[in-house]
């Protein structure tokens, strides 16, 4: 099925959890925050929240800034 | 002479002056910079992670967090509802509920929206941040802001980058006067004088990114910004002389 992260349409099977889904596309999940179709995911859920078809993530992190 | 901890809602710092972590060529040059500064409180910025980045290229993996308490900004943000939710995400982090809130009005000035920085600075004492709003040296802006519950107040001594100095020290005085909430000057600071004018004029601390990060030698400049900070901290507390129109002899008139 089709998702949308950070802007970029993505693939995944079905059944792929937020988890799953950081760890396939190589993002370091030390210092991350996940939105789910505009809503904060709890780090708690990252492993129980099952995406959907058309599903879009906004994957953040810190950089550096003033 | 012994001074006071900077109090900012529930965290106590003894260096006063903040540091940012943009524009470094190297992390390394960042970490060196950052220890030459002697600073305790860095901000940093919420962006886009990168996909497939690999571990260790992260920002945070570079900075000792046992060390330095970590204040996310929202630069770039253009609106308040864009500011609370990159303040949301950044708490998410689970790193800090401290804020650098900025919400700015254009592209060019870098100045901050007035309107909206005030909406969500309401919005964020609301959610139980710990707000520094970057304001502009207006002093009512200023005051709208303590009001609305800011834990401080940081006018910009002049637009953010420009390493201009403090363009208007009688707004920042006044601001100081009127006020009761730690203020922190923000943005404009290109060198060390710029920190001691501000640290002078009375402000509990300064915050600055750019005059360190694309000084020739940043490492440095950080320690010329550390100098700089406690020089003026110490003529500020120490009770400096009024100015006078005319002379007045240090060594005795009077003939042997």
């Amino acid at each position: 099925m089709q998702i949308n992260v950070n802007g970029e349409n993505k693939e995944c099977s079905t059944e792929t959890s937020v988890s799953k889904l950081l760890e396939s596309l190589d993002i370091d999940n030390r210092y991350i925050a996940v939105e789910l179709n505009h809503k904060i995911v709890p780090r708690t859920q990252f492993n129980e929240m099952i995406l959907r078809e058309n599903d879009s993530l906004e994957i953040v992190t810190f950089v550096g800034g003033g | 002479m012994e001074d006071t901890v900077l109090k900012l809602g529930k965290y106590e710092f003894n260096s006063r002056l903040f540091v940012g972590t943009g524009k470094y060529q190297t992390f390394d040059i960042m970490k060196e910079a950052l220890e030459a500064s002697g600073s305790e409180v860095i901000t940093v910025a919420v962006r886009r992670a990168n996909i497939g980045g690999k571990p260790g290229e992260s920002l945070l993996d570079h900075i000792d967090k046992d060390k330095y308490t970590i204040l996310p900004n929202t630069a770039g943000c253009y609106s308040a509802d864009e500011a609370v939710r990159t303040a949301l995400l950044a708490r998410e982090m689970g790193i800090s509920d401290l804020i650098k809130l900025e919400v700015l009005g254009d592209e060019n000035t870098l100045l901050p929206d007035p309107v909206d920085t005030l909406k969500a600075t309401e919005t964020l004492v609301k959610e139980g941040f710990t707000v520094l709003v970057y304001t502009s040296d207006d002093p009512i802006a200023a005051k709208r802001l303590q009001d609305a519950g800011a834990t401080s107040v940081m006018p910009a001594g002049a637009p953010i980058g420009s390493g201009q100095g403090i363009l208007n020290p009688n707004n920042i005085r006044i601001i100081l006067e009127t006020l009761s909430v730690p203020i922190i000057v923000d943005a404009g600071v290109g060198t060390a004088s710029d920190v001691t004018v501000a640290m002078e004029l009375g402000c509990e601390g300064v915050l600055l990114n750019t005059g360190i990060a694309l000084a020739k030698d940043p490492v440095k400049m950080a320690r010329a910004m550390k100098l700089a900070c406690e020089s003026g901290r110490l003529a500020h507390l120490s009770g400096r002389i009024p100015k006078k129109l005319y002379a007045n002899a240090s060594s005795p008139l009077k003939d042997f």
